[in-house]
């Protein structure tokens, strides 16, 4: 293909990439560094509200953003360089906690808190969702013939489901009396609050994520299972291999660049956790790296918001699944050399 | 159940809509309102819509809009529904604009107390207030033998005796939602006990006695409490009275007419309203209001129409038609036995709702940082300190503390 082909073909891609994936990036990694704020004056305000019957009225100091002539509030940008930074990581809080050896303290630190939960639901939910989609994988690849398009069907269900509404669904289901709930507390004869504590509620995100992210894994394992060499497998058959040495020895390294590739995007998706979060409500017990951007971004009913720390708590999650996807990028980089 | 309800709302609004006279004049001009999404605002926005030419969008993300909307020019909503603490944006930004002129022409029938007046200028119209207050189970409390608790001590006593005898499966019930809820059970506690959010210079001031008496209530309800509130907002405490599980809790008035709702309640006639319980200084609760804002980029021949048709939603008709749907404002409006809580609180003194800039980032930080008190992870004083630092943070970034 000549130069003129290529570039025509992937010109626009490159422009769209560019305008609504690079440009943002650098905007926000500005934003970053810079705080936007309105000019304010201290100006005495009478102030009257209803009562009941009466009207309450009271004169207090209020601060007012200026107007410029045009009606538009005048505000300005400085520059304040890794300010932001410091104020999502509180770095010198979360040093004191760390010397003083408190856990516990570090671990009511906004950013630090987010932080283990999102490592801790990404490295947990990640094996298990290799493993659960191999497990269906394996299951849909030995079911009948007749049967396989229904089976495939069924479990892609889970995926299809539009994520913040999965999660509201168990929310409801677990929720105070919810009807799992119940049956669960008819069982075990016992009261059960499942959101009443820190741990049932990871575990609920956890479980409900496998569930939603392992058809997409089984999806690909299948797909790969079709181009597993089947010479291979017999002769391993007529060794007499057992089926736990097949899998081992011929399956798994065979499905190893799809394995790389759906722990590669698992890791991206978990680690910006968020339908969780809102989902379940959690708000109170556990919060994500990104929730936190999303909490310092929305208004509050005075229409304040923190966009300068939402920026730099957006690029310290990017940084972090960069740091995550650095094990499983040597990897594929060095196949990628030895297959040559 | 949801299709049925909607049908009964929607045949419920036909039949309301040919009961009411029509409005009194033609509307020429095409205005649009944007606006919470309660039932009040659904029956002010039909009466306002029989004035022709008007359409409503009722949204919960308004306050997300609004301050976009008005600003430009000209305004893509000509009317705007916004209550004691969404007025703050608006008109810190100068987009609304002043009724005195239109009140003068077309406000008579108004009363006096629902003229919202910003330095001498009225800003907006009232509708209808709203306030937490204590509802309880009558027929639970007469059979124990409890009078009608007056102040937290009360309810914490009489928690515990509903406790023991074992009549419901929670005494208490509470909207206590980590973020504006559990922020906004605070305000209402340290309100109650008399204190002051702010310093000179928009100073936090919360970490006080006060501060940790108010800390301390919370937690003492906790104990009555279903263990997962803090994930249990307005409408999951409406649900539990409803169903028979909770005896007590401060509850929005608006909330009231539900536990009479015959579909839904199991309680019908036996919740009873009350003023909200005493603090030390005042009633644990704060005032709301809900009203109407125009915009003030628009011609003056669209703020006379946006007015006038304002003036018909909020008539006595309207009113008469949807008493029990909230505390009106207007001399229509016949205080029912779901009122009582409101006045009453009202009359022993609640303050309203302290809005402004400053109480916006600590309704945040306060919702966001009460959670690790009540779980045990920090003591009163180490929550109210973070709670002062995470205002302090993000103040300075809004550029409401100098450095």
């Amino acid at each position: 293909m000549n130069f003129r082909t290529f570039a025509a073909f992937v010109g626009p891609s490159v422009f769209m990439m560019l305008l609504f994936i690079a440009f943002p990036l650098v905007s926000v990694f500005k934003q970053s560094f810079y705080v936007t704020q309105p000019i304010y004056e201290t100006v005495e305000v009478e102030t009257c509200t209803p009562g009941f019957l009466t009207q309450t009225c009271v004169t207090e100091e209020k601060s007012i953003p200026k107007l410029d002539e045009h009606g538009e509030i005048i505000t300005q940008t400085q520059f304040v360089g890794l300010e932001s930074y410091r104020n999502v990581l509180e770095p010198e809080r979360a040093w004191r906690a760390i010397s003083e050896g408190s856990w516990s303290v570090l671990s009511t630190i906004n950013f630090w808190k987010a932080l283990r939960f999102t490592l801790t639901f990404t490295l947990i939910t990640l094996p298990l969702v290799i493993g659960f989609g191999l497990a269906i994988a394996i299951v849909i690849n030995n079911a009948a013939q007749a049967i396989r398009g229904p089976v495939i069907f069924v479990s892609l269900l889970p995926f299809i489901i539009t994520p913040v509404i999965g999660a509201l669904s168990i929310n409801w289901l677990f929720r105070g009396d919810g009807i799992l709930t119940a049956m669960l507390e008819w069982w075990l004869n016992r009261d059960i609050a499942l959101f009443a504590q820190a741990w049932t509620i990871e575990l609920l995100m956890m479980l409900y994520r496998v569930w939603h992210v392992a058809p997409f894994a089984a999806i690909v394992f299948y797909a790969g299972l079709q181009t597993v060499n089947q010479d291979s497998l017999e002769s391993a058959v007529i060794d007499g291999a057992s089926r736990w040495q097949r899998l081992k020895y011929i399956v798994i390294p065979h499905l190893m660049p799809l394995i790389i590739f759906v722990s590669m995007i698992h890791l991206m998706d978990a680690y910006r956790v968020f339908e969780e979060i809102v989902g379940f409500s959690s708000q109170g017990y556990v919060i994500s790296l990104q929730w936190l951007t999303y909490d310092f971004l929305v208004p509050d009913q005075a229409g304040n918001r923190s966009i300068s720390r939402a920026s730099a708590s957006a690029m310290l999650t990017m940084v972090g699944i960069v740091i995550l996807l650095i094990a499983p990028l040597r990897r594929t980089w060095r196949d990628h050399k030895g297959g040559h | 159940m949801k299709l049925k309800t909607l049908i009964l709302a929607g045949a419920m609004s036909v039949a309301s809509g040919a009961a009411w006279a029509a409005c009194s004049f033609e509307n020429p001009v095409p205005l649009k309102s944007l606006s919470a999404g309660f039932e009040a605002w659904k029956a002010v926005t039909d009466a306002m819509a029989e004035c022709g030419n008007f359409s409503a969008s009722l949204d919960q993300e308004f306050r997300e809009k609004q301050p976009e909307a008005f600003a430009a020019n000209p305004a893509l909503y000509q009317i705007g529904g916004v209550s004691n603490a969404t007025l703050v944006p608006l008109l810190n930004a100068g987009t609304i604009r002043p009724l005195d002129d239109l009140v003068a022409k077309y406000g008579q029938d108004l009363l006096p107390n629902q003229l919202i007046k910003v330095d001498g200028q009225t800003m907006a119209i009232a509708m209808m207030v709203n306030a937490q207050h204590l509802m309880y189970r009558s027929d639970i409390l007469a059979d124990l033998g409890i009078a009608e608790p007056k102040t937290y001590a009360d309810v914490l006593a009489a928690a515990e005796k509903i406790k023991e005898a074992g009549v419901v499966e929670y005494p208490l019930g509470g909207t206590f939602k980590t973020g504006w809820n559990l922020g906004q059970e605070f305000v209402n506690m340290y309100l109650g006990e008399g204190g002051e959010f702010f310093a000179d210079g928009n100073m936090p001031a919360i970490n006080n006695e006060k501060g940790v008496r108010a800390l301390e209530t919370l937690k003492a309800m906790t104990a009555y409490m279903d263990p997962e509130y803090l994930v249990s907002d307005s409408t999951y405490v409406q649900q539990q009275f409803q169903q028979g599980k909770i005896a007590m809790a401060n509850l929005w008035a608006s909330r009231a007419a539900a536990m009479n709702d015959e579909a839904e309640s199991q309680v019908v006639g036996k919740v009873k309203m009350a003023a909200a319980p005493m603090g030390s200084a005042a009633p644990a609760t704060t005032i709301w209001w809900d009203g109407m804002v125009l915009a003030k980029n628009m011609s003056d021949e669209e703020a006379d129409a946006a007015f006038r048709v304002m003036m018909e939603g909020i008539d006595a008709e309207m009113v008469q038609a949807n008493n029990d749907v909230a505390v009106w404002l207007n001399p229509a409006y016949t205080p029912g036995e779901l009122a009582a809580g409101a006045a009453a609180s009202a009359e022993a003194g609640a303050k309203p709702y302290p809005a402004s800039g400053p109480m916006g980032i600590m309704h945040t930080a306060l919702g966001n940082g009460l959670a690790d008190y009540l779980t045990g992870a920090k003591d009163a004083q180490t929550t109210l300190a973070d709670i002062e630092a995470d205002y302090l943070t993000a103040a300075k970034e809004a550029g409401l503390v100098s450095n």
